[in-house]
């Protein structure tokens, strides 16, 4: 027994000590390999005019210059920016009247819950396939019911993007209404008691109570939107039957679309990695114009 | 507490009603047109009612090579099951630690997993892994799809907020005066503990991947796809045979149906009680 004291004690120290590392290293490890590394690498391709058989050739910032002069990357910025906007803004406002609805007393309120949360468990190609139909020109439900027959919902940016805006916010305008509700339910209730004692209409109530009280969650639900608006790409792909251009003339090819057309059909590695580059700067951009937006929600008046 | 909550109006409740009824209704009419025959193409208004031809639908779509259907939904079924059980693991590993364990450089490294949340890994470094793929010789592989999912940040992150707040740190002290290892107290009190974020974390995982779009249409060939690329491929080849189309979609979203009629509950719940920390 005495004997194996000391080595019990260096089982224990190093089950202290080094244990920790053990249990999140499987984690840094592959993210590392596969999330860290190519993050970087892509700096070092974009440098290059890059090449998959291994021709490679020192650009220096050469992409980057290109990319600023080139007004098909330009047309992506616009439509993406556009067909954010157009989605965002009606998506988190209709997610907040949703909320509002269900922090009510009612009967079925899983039902209802559940009910608004079934969008997002199709998959995005899914619901692409049947709003494109929905939206086809010819015998489209929605040229049928606006008596817009004949209309080519593909044909000009307006009309592309809001298509496509109306994808991405069926999909997600439920999930950001249960995340609004979460936090709704830890408003302190008799903050809205003193408010009705004082007289305050329910609207009222909302717009000077809810809606403050919400800023974390409406700043949280504003930069994931930025983050999953920005890079969108599914939606517009599919409703262009699977082609990355975005219609005959770009009219809805987006930053991701236009990234990978130059990495995976014009096979511009280098170019390519650019894009990616100055799509995150532009998401880093917007996500500060977000966050700075929403923070003053409801703010000092 | 739900007593004190005003009650709902009529308004209300007709608000919320559209909502259900807008919500369901292209998952619905995606099942219906997948029922009918072809006599409804160019039908104004579009059926509502399902119709009797599903069987029919089901053998043009195997007939359908280019959409190599039923090995699409296989491939996805491996892919989203071995990721799943990954990304619940390692994550309920880490998670547990950065939660419970003391060890130096803890809080930079959770500040760098927060951070890689934040950005669009799979997006920005899309370029170099493909490349990287090409190296190794693994693109048209499973194996290309699986490993880059393995891990992620959300997991973690989840699974740490979780771990922190479900275990008390009385009882893991507790353990250890016991003599229990770390590895010991992990399996034997913190995994069983852990099963309703488990549920959550392993239900989103599944269906995310199950979803995965960008990285397989870069990475897979249409002679080994995932569903998605099938689906991909059905609508582009045969976008004017509609119920052909929708029968692939339909049948591709079946398993996630599944998915959210049995725990629907637990994934609204793992999604409101995320929020709200």
């Amino acid at each position: 027994m005495k004997q194996n004291r000391p080595l019990a004690r260096a089982v224990t120290w190093f089950d202290l000590k080094a244990a920790p590392y053990v249990l999140i290293s499987p984690y840094f490890l592959l993210f590392a390999v596969f999330g860290l590394f190519p993050l970087g690498f892509t700096v070092w391709v974009s440098l290059h005019d890059w090449e998959l058989a291994g021709d490679r050739a020192w650009l220096g910032f050469t992409n980057y210059t290109e990319l600023l002069v080139d007004a098909d990357f330009w047309n992506a910025v616009v439509n993406t920016l556009g067909m954010f906007v157009l989605a965002t803004i009606p998506q988190l406002l209709l997610a907040l009247v949703l909320a509002n609805a269900l922090n009510k007393r009612m009967r079925f309120r899983l039902l209802y819950r559940l009910g608004v949360l079934v969008p997002m468990v199709t998959s995005i190609v899914a619901v692409a396939v049947v709003f494109g139909q929905l939206f086809a020109r010819d015998h489209g439900a929605f040229n049928w019911l606006l008596g817009t027959d004949g209309l080519d919902w593909q044909a000009d940016k307006l009309t592309s993007w809001t298509a496509i805006s109306v994808m991405v916010d069926w999909r997600w305008t439920g999930y950001n209404a249960l995340i609004y509700l979460a936090a709704m339910q830890a408003i302190p209730r008799d903050l809205y008691e003193a408010a009705a004692i004082d007289g305050a209409s329910p609207r009222r109530q909302f717009w000077r109570i809810t809606v403050p009280m919400l800023r974390p969650a409406i700043i949280f639900t504003a930069l994931t939107s930025t983050i999953g608006g920005l890079s969108l790409f599914t939606e517009p792909v599919m409703f262009a039957q699977g082609d990355v251009g975005g219609g005959s003339l770009g009219q809805f090819q987006t930053v991701a679309m236009y990234m990978y057309e130059s990495a995976f059909r014009d096979r511009d590695y280098g170019y390519a990695s650019a894009v990616a580059w100055m799509l995150f700067l532009l998401i880093l951009l917007v996500s500060l114009v977000s966050f700075l937006f929403t923070r003053r929600i409801g703010g000092t008046k | 507490m739900n007593d004190s909550l005003p009650r709902a109006t009529l308004l209300t409740r007709v608000m919320l009603a559209a909502a259900l009824v807008l919500s369901a209704f292209p998952i619905y009419w995606m099942f219906v047109i997948a029922t009918r025959g072809n006599d409804v193409v160019g039908q104004v208004p579009p059926p509502l009612l399902p119709g009797g031809d599903l069987g029919d639908n089901l053998e043009r779509l195997w007939a359908t090579k280019d959409a190599n259907f039923l090995l699409g939904l296989t491939n996805s079924a491996i892919v989203a099951s071995t990721v799943t059980v990954s990304v619940v693991l390692l994550s309920s590993l880490a998670g547990f630690a950065f939660a419970k364990l003391r060890f130096r450089g803890r809080n930079p490294l959770l500040v760098l997993v927060l951070l890689t949340m934040a950005v669009p890994l799979q997006q920005m470094g899309i370029i170099p892994l493909y490349i990287m793929m090409v190296k190794l010789g693994w693109a048209g592989e499973l194996k290309a799809v699986i490993l880059p999912f393995l891990v992620n940040a959300f997991g973690v992150f989840f699974m740490r907020q979780y771990v922190e707040q479900a275990i008390p740190d009385e009882l893991i002290e507790a353990a250890r005066v016991d003599g229990c290892s770390t590895l010991r107290i992990y399996w034997s009190i913190v995994f069983p503990a852990l099963r309703p974020a488990i549920a959550v974390l392993g239900l989103l995982t599944f269906m995310q991947t199950w979803n995965e779009f960008i990285w397989p249409m870069v990475v897979l060939t249409p002679s080994n796809p995932t569903v998605q690329l099938s689906l991909s491929a059905l609508n582009g080849a045969h976008f004017q045979d509609y119920t052909l189309v929708f029968t692939g979609t339909a049948l591709s979203t079946v398993p996630l149906i599944v998915i959210f009629v049995l725990f629907g509950r637990q994934i609204v719940g793992g999604i409101m009680e995320g929020a709200v920390k």
